[in-house]
């Protein structure tokens, strides 16, 4: 038996076509098995903000102790390692001079007492993140309500994003930080050698309508709301009183605010 | 053939080192891992789902919560789980000291229908064995390496 030219053809075509129709169908079954009817929920009592912001009241810290205790919350909760080199030290929230802290703004007959007042500092959750723009994988990003948060799982451990940080509020992990943690917090993840890790906002906690860590141990020496609230005490205090925030000539527009004249706020 | 005897001689040799391993296992059961969980219970998604696509919706779930804030994953079934690795450690790692033990209320079933004795026993130990557990055990069987416990804690410290 022997079959013409345009008859090959034809049946080559039927075939052709079963297969791809076949393997069409197969595709479609293994999507349908992938991708179970299911979706995703917001936290039930999540406290909603949209613009992240910080305002360290001066008057509240008077003495170490003010400030040790606020670290030490943060410590504590999310497990930050106390290492014992200044290279390999991890820091979500520490404290600093007037001259390093306000850098642009130090002038050799500033008053002794604001010279040696310890300051607050953290991340400050740019509006225009620095660190963000420098991060070759996406694993630093700004969340929709203004925190400033990692990825862990994606950090290569460039350091790109600490070179580009004008506030260097990232550390790396050169080791494993896990024998360094002194009290240690099941319920919050360690991070592990050669990744970067930074004050991540206490995502964490304003999921549950809790505070920031800080802010809670603080008594009141730190105000934390949303900016973008007129009614939040921390939209009146930086709309009525005299707040000063560090580097803002980088542009990055920090959003954690020093009040650094009289005692009273809003 | 020309030095026929030392090319058939050679060959043997040859094929047996080669069908080594393969004799070397002969008769050995290819005991399957421990799955020691809750009979009766079913995980988020059905179980064909989940071993399938397990590692996808972990995935997934890291995604929607850090990036999108969700914490909350409601299943196919329109039950709600919260996104967290804690979620799959309540059923998937079993605290032999605490909990009565898994390998007397539920007898290990193994996917290849053998169980293994080794690890069964060790599940009744009172010290928590990481090697008896769900996903060391399916993943050492599978030759998997995940990294999630350098970071993520397991139950009461017990990676510290």
């Amino acid at each position: 038996m022997s079959i013409n030219r345009r008859q090959f053809l034809k049946r080559a075509g039927v075939v052709t076509a079963l297969g791809l129709g076949s393997s069409f169908a197969t595709i479609g079954i293994g999507d349908r098995l992938a991708s179970a009817a299911s979706e995703y929920e917001e936290a039930p009592n999540a406290d909603k903000i949209k613009h992240w912001a910080m305002v360290v009241d001066m008057s509240k810290f008077k003495t170490e102790e003010d400030i040790n205790r606020v670290i030490q919350s943060c410590d504590k909760i999310h497990n930050i390692p106390q290492m014992d080199s200044s290279k390999d030290e991890i820091k979500w929230i520490w404290y600093d001079d007037y001259e390093h802290t306000f850098a642009d703004s130090e002038n050799e007959y500033l008053d002794e007492t604001m010279k040696k007042m310890p300051f607050i500092v953290m991340c400050n959750h740019c509006e225009n993140p620095a660190c963000v723009r420098a991060c070759p994988t996406g694993a630093t990003f700004k969340r929709e309500d203004g925190i400033v948060t990692m990825d862990f799982h994606r950090c290569i451990g460039c350091r790109f994003c600490m070179g580009a940080c004008p506030f260097g509020a990232r550390s790396f992990n050169f080791r494993d930080p896990r024998p360094f943690i002194k009290d240690f917090n099941p319920n919050f993840p360690t991070r592990t050698q050669g990744v970067v890790e930074k004050c991540l906002g206490c995502y964490e906690r304003l999921e549950k309508g809790e505070q920031p860590a800080c802010a809670e141990a603080s008594n009141g020496g730190l105000i934390f709301g949303d900016l973008s609230d007129q009614n939040s005490e921390v939209y009146k205090i930086v709309s009525t009183k005299f707040t000063i925030r560090r580097k803002t000539q980088f542009g990055t527009q920090p959003n954690v605010y020093y009040l650094v004249g009289g005692g009273d706020h809003a | 053939m020309y030095k026929g005897g030392r090319i058939i001689a050679s060959l043997i040799v040859f094929v047996a080192v080669l069908a080594f391993p393969f004799f070397y296992n002969l008769g050995k059961a290819n005991a399957g891992p421990v799955i020691n969980v809750p009979s009766g219970t079913q995980c988020v998604e059905p179980v064909a789902y989940m071993r399938a696509n397990h590692m996808q919706l972990l995935n997934q779930w890291r995604d929607e919560y850090v990036r999108q804030g969700k914490t909350v994953y409601v299943n196919s079934q329109g039950k709600s789980f919260n996104i967290n690795i804690d979620t799959c450690l309540q059923c998937h790692y079993s605290n032999s000291a605490t909990s009565s033990s898994p390998a007397a209320t539920h007898p290990a079933v193994s996917t290849t229908g053998a169980s293994n004795p080794a690890a069964t026993t060790e599940a009744s130990n009172s010290v928590v064995n990481p090697s008896d557990q769900f996903c060391v055990t399916c993943h050492k069987y599978a030759s998997v390496e995940p990294t999630c416990w350098s970071c993520h804690n397991l139950p009461e410290g017990a990676n510290q």
